[in-house]
């Protein structure tokens, strides 16, 4: 970023040492001071710093936008703490005041460093290579090779054809090349800055929904549709697009054959039917392939399974009959569910109890699932006769039972047997309350449908982002220069601008060359004029390519 | 063959490998010693002389190297332990990548789907990068480095971390998974190489005897650890550009600072830093040598803990 003390050099200048600054007074003195303070790069490696640390709290506590239940729980295991994890917003840590204000003083900095330097780089773009120094001895690959005044003409060509932008001071030629470097630093600063402005503002626009879909079920794309749905701060319920999807059916694939990998799931495919602009369509979800509708994307984020349930009250009559989703607890698929009943019967009903989709036995009599296809299914449930509490207005989850002001009838300490059925079958609910029957069970999935403009822009800047790294790394800097001394000798030499391992290998290379090419012009033979180079050469030089230690 | 004989054949070349490993390590560790006590006998030598009145039957050995020694080992050539831990080295590498490709041919798909994998693939990635490095420079002092390196992740890696190969999940299916996980061990591989050259860095700038003054200066080394952390930058950018494609697809947001996410995150800044910190005076040398060093404790940290105990989506350790 912004080297502090001259901004005439290039970035990945080691910054020269600062002359001695005396802050004036006043306020726009200070002010100008600060902003210096702010912009050097200094400042920016301690903000980068600051920042890397300050995204570690993150991956510790639970985070609202990525693990919402985790916060839940974290706040109920802690309630001495939640007034900490309030008052520091850990639970919101990348939209935090104190995580905003160091990236935002960051880009601060980062501003104040790019735009005097792009205004520098634009005139360095112009403006022709330097003087020649008096010097070349001095310089990085010193040599001299055979050649005078009338040379140099072929030394510009040269130079030329290596992408060096040249200029003529008396008998030298003054090279430069790599503006690409700078350029490639630049834009990277600027789609840094590009990312965070398009992901600020376009996320506000977007939406993003879930809908349980049980096989045969399905939605239209409005907002009363969705089980749960955040948006952005300037999304319109009427940018909606109009669409709706139907789950015709859920195919899973499991692992049968591996011993170690028995149940592991290999497949999740959504069969959909699409409606959109009148006109229906079937097509797919997968894991790894969503789907897209209408600017939107769905994904199949997750599947269970959900028991049909139907109950007949005393008289035979059914006054119960629906599919409930129950939630996997485990690989095996071992599901849980509740499932209420405020009217119908002679007292409200609560069932509560898993679904095993491979049930076995375990020692102690109770159930287990086995494995998560549906080899052996039963469902097993316990009961609650009672008040299910949905009247007083209390919103009440419908994954959770409230058994305070019930008696539980069936399963645990009731002293009668859990209600456990297998698919088709029927028994009485104990107090004579009527029967239960398991009629059959279906899949179900989780669709999420998920809009975000910024997508596409976020995307291109991102390869603008990276291509500009790799310039900006890559691409060597130097200025070279080639120089009749008048004694039948050209002298050539190279300057690095920031990183530059292959500097002198470069001198070595233009001096190949410009002998090369003089023999050519001259008719020699090549070999006789490569021996000239070793002979004139300027000092003794080790046969590879090495490195000068900086002194 | 069947997957699980080519597992095993996998697990005994991996085996083979970490104890070639350990015979490089103890060479190169040997060649190390030998060059220190070379450059510590002269002075052992003049004590020895001067005391020489009383002990002088055993002043001939230790005085022997003396006379040759300083002279015929100058700066930068590699003793011969040292080539002999090279060879060593790249015999191992040679079974390693033999255990790696069985695994893959035993689990049908690329071998780095979780964290056994993972250590398999990254750690034969972290040699062969120094390995292959010797086309370009000979950075044989690292070799103490790289062969105990290989020898202790490996060593974890089977012990702590194997499973026996099984199926992809749905969420891993994907050609994501050969480009984003690959050039992950790639950057790795690199930024291990860099924060070697650190480590010697710091230490030469502390001490300049013994083997030590063999190596090359503390500025040279800095530069080829800036070099190879530039590169390992690179591969680190690509794979965190990668990987918030794949989320895209996968989970549907490119970026939900998922906790491997964060970590993620936090080593591109570490070294974004670094990178800065070598263009800033008062920066360079051994400030920067240690944000080097910080960047890679960072991506341990990524591998191990944020693996083994952070909850999130890359659930993926198999374990």
């Amino acid at each position: 970023m912004s080297p502090s003390s001259d901004p005439l050099r290039p970035g990945d200048h080691v910054d020269s040492a600062a002359a001695p600054s005396q802050p004036p007074l006043g306020v726009r003195g200070w002010a100008r001071f600060l902003w210096r303070q702010l912009t050097s790069m200094r400042t920016a490696i301690v903000l980068l710093l600051l920042l890397a640390v300050a995204a570690i709290p993150g991956s510790l506590v639970p985070q609202e936008s990525s693990d919402p239940n985790g916060v839940i729980q974290v706040r109920a295991d802690n309630p001495e703490l939640v007034w900490l994890y309030d008052a520091l917003s850990l639970h919101d840590v990348y939209s935090s005041p104190w995580f905003s204000a160091i990236y935002i003083l960051l880009f601060t900095s980062l501003v104040g460093c790019v735009v005097p330097r792009l205004a520098h780089h634009w005139k360095a773009m112009r403006a022709k290579p330097p003087r020649t120094p008096a010097r070349l001895s001095r310089l990085v690959g010193f040599q001299t090779v055979p050649g005078d005044a009338s040379d140099l003409d072929r030394a510009e060509r040269v130079l030329r054809r290596l992408g060096y932008r040249t200029a003529r001071y008396g008998e030298s030629v003054s090279a430069e090349r790599g503006y690409l470097r700078e350029t490639g630093n630049l834009l990277f600063h600027i789609s840094m800055l590009g990312l965070l402005l398009v992901i600020g503002l376009g996320s506000g626009f977007g939406y993003d929904g879930q809908r349980l879909l049980v096989e045969g079920r399905g939605f239209a794309n409005t907002l009363s549709s969705y089980d749960s749905f955040s948006s952005g701060q300037w999304f319109d319920e009427g940018s909606l697009e109009p669409f709706a999807v139907v789950l015709d059916d859920l195919e899973v694939e499991y692992e049968t054959e591996n011993r170690d990998a028995i149940g592991a799931p290999l497949d999740f495919t959504a069969l959909v039917s699409v409606t959109e602009d009148g006109a229906e369509r079937d097509a797919q979800i997968k894991v790894n392939e969503p789907l897209g509708v209408a600017g939107a994307d769905l994904y199949l984020i997750s599947n269970g399974y959900a028991p049909r349930v139907s109950v007949r009250d005393a008289s035979g009559e059914v006054v119960y009959d629906q599919y409930t989703p129950f939630l996997a607890q485990d690989d095996a698929m071992t599901s849980l569910g509740v499932i209420k009943l405020p009217d119908g019967l002679e007292e409200q009903l609560g069932l509560r109890g898993f679904f095993y989709p491979t049930a076995v036995p375990l020692d102690t009599g109770a159930l287990a699932s086995a494995y998560p296809d549906l080899a052996n299914p039963v469902l097993s449930l316990q009961a609650f006769a009672g008040d299910l509490g949905l009247d007083a207005g209390i919103p009440r989850s419908v994954y959770a039972l409230e058994t305070d002001e019930m008696t539980q009838i069936a399963g645990g300490d009731s002293g009668t047997d859990a209600l456990t059925l297998a698919p088709g079958q029927t028994i009485d609910i104990p107090g004579g309350l009527g029967t239960i029957t398991f009629e059959d069970v279906r899949r179900y999935g989780v669709i999420e449908v998920h809009v975000d403009h910024t997508q596409t822009p976020v995307f291109w800047i991102t390869v603008l982002l990276f291509a500009s790294l790799l310039a900006s790394l890559l691409v060597p800097r130097r200025r070279m220069w080639v120089k009749a001394v008048g004694d039948g000798r050209l002298e050539l030499a190279g300057l690095a601008r920031g990183e530059d391992p292959t500097l002198e290998r470069a001198v070595d290379d233009l001096a190949r060359r410009l002998v090369d090419e003089g023999s050519a012009a001259r008719g020699d033979d090549a070999p006789a004029a490569t021996d000239a180079v070793g002979a004139t050469a300027g000092e003794a030089r080790p046969a590879g390519p090495t490195d000068r230690p900086r002194e | 063959m069947p997957p699980a004989e080519l597992d095993a054949w996998s697990l005994l070349l991996v085996y083979s490998a970490m104890a070639v490993y350990t015979l490089a390590f103890v060479a190169y560790a040997v060649d190390v010693a030998r060059r220190s006590a070379a450059t510590a006998v002269p002075e052992e030598a003049r004590e020895l002389v001067g005391a020489g009145a009383s002990g002088a039957p055993a002043t001939g050995a230790p005085a022997r190297p003396t006379a040759s020694a300083p002279a015929t080992a100058p700066a930068g050539r590699p003793g011969r332990g040292a080539r002999i831990g090279f060879a060593l080295i790249v015999i191992a590498w040679a079974l390693h990548l033999g255990g790696a490709v069985m695994r893959g041919l035993a689990a049908g798909r690329v071998p780095w789907a979780n964290m056994y994998e993972f250590a398999l693939t990254g750690v034969a990635v972290i040699v062969g990068v120094f390995v292959l490095s010797r086309l370009w420079r000979d950075l044989n002092f690292l070799g103490v480095f790289i062969s105990g390196l290989a020898t202790v992740f490996l060593g974890v890696a089977t012990v702590n971390f194997y499973v026996t190969p099984t199926p992809l999940p749905p969420a891993l299916q994907s050609y994501w998974l050969v480009i984003h996980v690959f050039v992950a061990t790639l950057a790795t591989g690199f930024f291990a190489l860099g924060s070697g050259l650190s480590v010697l860095q710091l230490i030469k700038e502390r001490r300049s005897s013994g083997f030590l003054r063999a190596l090359p200066s503390t500025v040279q080394l800095e530069d080829l650890a800036y070099r190879v952390g530039v590169i390992g930058f690179i591969f680190w950018t690509f794979t965190l550009i990668a990987g918030a494609i794949w989320a895209e697809h996968a989970w549907g947001r490119y970026w939900g600072w998922d906790t491997k996410e964060v970590w993620t995150f936090v080593i591109w800044v570490i070294y974004a830093g670094y990178i800065h910190a070598r263009a800033t005076r008062g920066w360079r040398g051994s400030r920067s040598a240690w944000l080097q060093l910080v960047g890679f404790a960072a991506i341990i940290f990524n591998y191990s803990v944020v693996n083994l105990f952070f909850k999130g989506l890359h659930a993926y350790s198999g374990l």
